[in-house]
This record gives structure tokens, C-alpha cells and sequence, in this order.
């Protein structure tokens, strides 16, 4: 039964052919016994899931229940749930208990959603590989030795496993749709502004963005249903209406004018994914869909401005961890300087330390305007590349990640490869724009994923294509061996 | 690009970071290295464009200026170090 979609359990409950106390119980049992295997989880939460299953049982009986009501979900441990834990991968918040609720678990919870628990991460989200995890990497369920990508891993690795239907993730340079390549899953980035950031652990505020991991598309379109909307509580919420996303999956791609930028398709790709991706583009041609070239000219200074925005806004928002008011706090502080330094030192870890040091660097007094102001002109120039574009053309598609998941180690040496990883994935964040990454086959055995970016607000036609080709094709339906139920 | 060890030390006091000694090497290396990456920022001409900081060159919105949060102090403190009568501790900065 774990192989069921979001879409299916949804049916299973409404029609009460299952209860949602019974399915939340069954995949608590599962995640227990397995997430030994995977690390996926910081924190179970099962009296918190037995409590909501049952008054998701309620609604249901009373007929008051909604299409997500009694569903089990987990969310990445950025998102604040009160009362619980909420560690953001790292020591320093090792102890917090959130003493409130994200807007995104709100609404999930509101709807009858069933919390199973907090996933693994990279520390404060800055990682690729979630290997900066204070609680140890989860690992890639198609195959233990690799990473699962990050810094959503756990949720990809999660869902990839079936150990939950979907989970929550957040994207600030690919850590939703890179992971979700990795582990042959759905990911979506939405709009920045379309999702809700309050309760969500800053990270590089003018970037990140929340969003679902899912087996599908028609599954990301019911939670982004719910997850999206304004809210007063975040200042760069936009105030417009929500989509109704799973009305228009069902659309036909005749005539829809899809753009292949030249510049992700070079030598930086490897050659299988390209191969993987050309026949994922000969499926959308037998739907109607048609294809152009397009031009991203200044992509290549995609990531070199991300290192510069993202660590700037890092090192700012990572200003509040200073001991004091919540968080780790040193041992036996001399004086005050002491008890800063120390309570920061000791409990981050290097990836963070790292671009805490890149963006007070480029912050600093003499340097601001040949770093963060040139990353802001470069940014505005990306920017203006995707609407040039757009101009020509309803979607862009391409690679979500140059290779599949990595070893574990592999690229824990150099920074700069690790960057590297999001290559495909940074620009949308810059220019605020949403994207989709879906499984489209595999290369070794191990899973590709195909992404899709749109204009903004255009969340909607990427979950149609996506879905479309969904319908054509099986590769979102593989289950890594070792967790097929036997 | 490369950074030289008391720059390592000055930006890690600006940013409280405690540093162990031994960690400057690796972490020159480091900074050196993603400056490079980033210093590609600098093969193109950006005159004439204006900075981007919200990608839909929209401004912060401002609420009304009226109170919205009750008190939770003591709900909030739960998760401090250390307080005293609704005070939060720390070592004594006056002599």
C-alpha cells in the first residue's frame, strides 16, 4: 500500500475503504523500522500523527473532511512546528523547541494533513548533498553509498523510499528540484512570494521558497493548492488568488511552444543525461508540445552571483544565533564577545561557517558595491534573459543536475564543486521564476530528473506538462528494490 | 583572489566566529577559491543596470502600526539558555 499517491490515499479515505488512524499507524511502523537505513528523519512524531489521524477520522466521518484530510506527510526540519523540535540540521538548534507553527505546516494541518515527522537536511540548508547535516547525512535509497541530494534530502530520500506520500522542502539555488532529480521524485519550486516564508528558518530571504516533494505531479498540485496563498505575516507574500492547479493537469500540450536553452546542453552535462533528456523531449513532441532553441546568455554567471547574494543574506539572517535568546550556548562564557563567538563557533558547522565568512566578506565596508551590488546588476540581467525569452516561448526545459547522485565524500573536499551541482538550478531562484523537476529515466541505475521553468505565477502549466507527461510515461512509479514491498 | 590569515581573523570577528588556529589554512584555501568563482562576476560590463533585489521589483509591504502580538514571554523563553525574572542572562558587561 505504500506505493500509493497522495491522489490514491485521498480516494482510499474518502471512500473509507482505509482509515487514516489505520494508514498513519502503518507508515509510522514503516518509517521505524526503516529509516535506520536511510536517516531521513530528525524526528518522528507519532503520538502528534495518531492525535491528528484521529480527528482526521472525525472530519471524515462528519463529512467535513477535505481531499488532503488524514493524509500523512513530513516536513523538511526548516519549517517550525510548535511544540516540536524544529532543528534546521544543525547543533545550534539542536534543542529549540518551535513555540509556533510555519504558515506552511498551518495550512497543511488545517487541511487534516497527518505531521509523521521532521526530515533531514543540510545545515541550515546550505549544502547540496546533505552531508552538512548535524545528524549525518540521509542517504540515496537507490543506492546507500550516494547522497540524496540537498538540501531536501531527507524529504527526497523520504518519499523516494515510500516512507511517506510527501513531504515539505524548501528551494533557495535547487535544494527542492535537485534532490527530487536525485532520487527519481516530483519537486516543485514555486513562484517566489507564492508560498508562504513565515515560520520557515531564513536562509537567503530574497530566495528561498517552500514547496512539495512528491511521487507526482497531480500530487504536487493538491498540496501546492493548499500550501500556496497570501499571508500578511510574510512581507514579500504576493497578494493574489491561487490557481486551482488540478483543473488544468488534464489540458492537452497542442501547440505549446517549449524553449531548450543552448547553454544547458554544452560539455558541463553528462552525456547520458543529455541522451535521457532528448528522449523525454521526443515523448512531449508526441504531445503536441513544440520545440525551440532558446538563448540564456548570461546563465554561466548564474552560480558565481548566487555564491555572492546568497552567503550575503546568510550572514545576516544568521546574525539573531547568538546565544542568548534560544539556540546552543556555550560553556563558561568569559564575557560577552566570548559568549558570541564561542556559542556560534562551536555549534556551526563548516559549510555554514564558510558562507557566513564569504558574506560578511563581501558586506564589508569597501567591498559591497563590487560584490553584492554586481550580483544584483547580474541578477537583473538573468532576470531580463528568462523574460526575453519568454517572449518566444511558454516553458523552459532542461536537465535539473549535470550528473546523477554523487558518493557520499565525493565532493566534500571542494566547495566549489559541491557548488557546481546547481548549475541548472540557481537561475530560476535568482530570477524568482518556478520550476519543476520530474522523473524522466534512468543512468546507472540511478534516477535523472528532467526540469521545467515557467514564467511567474505559471505554476499551474508546469504541473499540466508534467502531469501530461506523467501519462505517458512510468519512470515516477519506480521504487528503489530494497524498499518494494514484498 | 587569495586572503591573507589576519583577513581570515577580521572577517570572523566581524561575523563572531570563533576560529581555531589551526582552521586558517583551510579556511584561506576556501575563501580564496569561491572569490575566484565569484570574480567571474566581473567578465562583464554592468553599467547602466540597475541592481535587482526583489526579483518582481516589488517593495516590502508595511502593516498598520498597531499592536497584533499578545505576550508569550514566557512561552518564548522556554527555549533560552539562561533568564532570571523574565530577563535573559548573560555575562556582566558592566564593571
Amino acid at each position: 500500500m505504500f506505493q500509493h499517491t497522495i491522489a490514491e490515499l485521498s480516494q482510499l479515505l474518502q471512500s473509507k475503504s482505509i482509515s487514516s488512524v489505520a494508514l498513519t499507524r502503518a507508515y509510522i511502523e514503516r518509517c521505524e523500522s526503516l529509516d535506520t537505513e536511510l536517516n531521513c528523519f530528525i524526528t518522528l512524531t507519532p503520538e502528534l500523527a495518531l492525535q491528528q489521524a484521529k480527528a482526521a477520522d472525525d472530519r471524515i466521518q462528519s463529512g467535513t473532511s477535505e481531499a488532503l484530510t488524514g493524509i500523512p506527510i513530513a516536513h523538511k526540519d526548516i519549517f517550525c512546528s510548535k511544540n516540536i523540535k524544529t532543528s534546521c540540521g544543525s547543533k545550534m538548534l539542536d534543542n529549540f523547541v518551535a513555540p509556533y507553527d510555519a504558515t506552511v505546516v498551518e495550512r497543511l494541518a488545517n487541511a487534516g494533513m497527518v505531521t509523521l515527522g521532521k526530515t533531514n537536511m543540510d545545515e541550515f540548508a546550505m549544502g547540496s548533498s546533505n552531508e552538512t547535516s548535524f545528524y549525518g547525512p540521509a542517504l540515496n535509497p537507490w543506492d546507500k553509498q550516494r547522497v540524496p541530494g540537498g538540501s531536501s534530502g531527507g524529504s527526497a530520500s523520504a518519499v523516494a523510499a515510500r516512507l511517506v506520500a510527501g513531504a515539505t522542502g524548501t528551494d533557495t539555488g535547487g535544494s527542492i528540484r535537485q534532490p527530487a532529480a536525485m532520487c527519481g521524485i516530483t519537486g516543485l519550486k514555486p513562484t517566489y512570494g507564492r508560498v508562504s516564508r513565515y515560520g520557515m528558518i531564513a536562509y537567503a530571504s530574497s530566495l528561498d521558497q517552500g514547496g512539495p516533494l512528491t511521487q507526482t505531479a497531480e500530487d504536487a498540485a493538491m498540496l501546492l493548492s493548499t500550501m500556496a496563498g497570501f499571508d500578511e505575516r510574510d512581507s514579500t507574500s504576493v497578494d493574489r488568488p491561487v490557481d486551482n492547479y488540478n483543473s488544468e493537469l488534464t489540458n492537452k500540450l497542442d501547440g505549446i511552444k517549449i524553449g531548450l536553452p543552448k547553454e544547458f546542453f554544452n560539455q558541463n552535462l553528462d552525456s547520458d543525461i543529455g541522451d535521457n533528456i532528448n528522449s523525454a523531449i521526443k515523448i512531449l513532441k508526441e504531445c503536441g508540445a513544440v520545440f525551440k532553441e532558446i538563448e540564456l546568455p548570461n546563465s554561466h554567471l548564474s552560480i558565481p552571483a548566487y555564491y555572492v547574494v546568497a552567503p550575503a543574506e546568510c550572514s545576516s539572517n544568521l546574525e539573531r544565533y547568538d546565544g542568548v535568546r534560544y539556540g546552543y550556548r556555550c560553556e563558561d562564557p568569559k564575557d560577552l564577545a566570548d559568549l558570541y563567538c564561542r556559542s556560534r563557533g562551536e555549534s556551526f558547522g563548516e559549510e555554514v561557517k564558510r558562507r557566513i565568512m564569504i558574506g560578511t566578506y563581501v558586506l564589508s565596508s569597501g567591498y559591497y558595491d563590487a560584490y553584492y551590488l554586481q550580483a544584483q546588476k547580474i541578477r537583473r540581467l538573468i532576470r531580463d534573459d528568462f523574460q526575453q525569452a519568454f517572449n518566444d516561448v511558454d516553458i523552459i526545459l532542461g536537465p535539473t543536475t549535470p550528473t546523477t547522485a554523487f558518493k557520499l565524500n565525493e565532493n566534500m573536499d571542494d566547495p566549489v564543486s559541491m557548488y557546481l551541482s546547481d548549475i541548472y538550478t540557481v537561475s530560476a531562484n535568482l530570477a524568482g521564476l518556478p520550476g519543476i523537476s520530474i522523473p524522466s529515466g534512468f543512468s546507472n541505475g540511478l534516477p535523472v530528473g528532467m526540469q521545467l521553468m515557467g514564467n511567474y505565477f505559471q505554476e499551474s502549466k508546469l504541473l499540466n506538462i508534467a502531469h501530461q507527461y506523467q501519462l505517458q510515461t512510468d519512470w515516477h512509479k519506480q521504487i528503489p528494490g530494497e524498499f518494494k514491498e514484498s | 583572489m587569495s586572503i591573507d590569515s589576519s583577513e581570515i581573523e577580521k572577517i570572523a570577528w566581524l561575523a563572531r566566529l570563533s576560529l581555531n588556529e589551526d582552521d586558517i589554512p583551510a579556511s584561506k584555501a576556501d575563501m580564496s577559491k569561491i572569490l575566484d568563482l565569484v570574480e567571474q562576476m566581473n567578465t562583464i560590463d554592468t553599467g547602466g543596470i540597475e541592481p535587482l533585489a526583489h526579483p518582481m521589483d516589488i517593495r516590502a509591504r508595511l502593516r498598520a502600526d498597531e499592536v497584533t502580538e499578545t505576550d508569550q514571554r514566557a512561552h518564548f523563553q522556554k527555549n533560552a539558555p539562561a533568564t532570571e525574572d523574565g530577563h535573559y542572562l548573560v555575562p556582566k558587561v558592566i564593571e
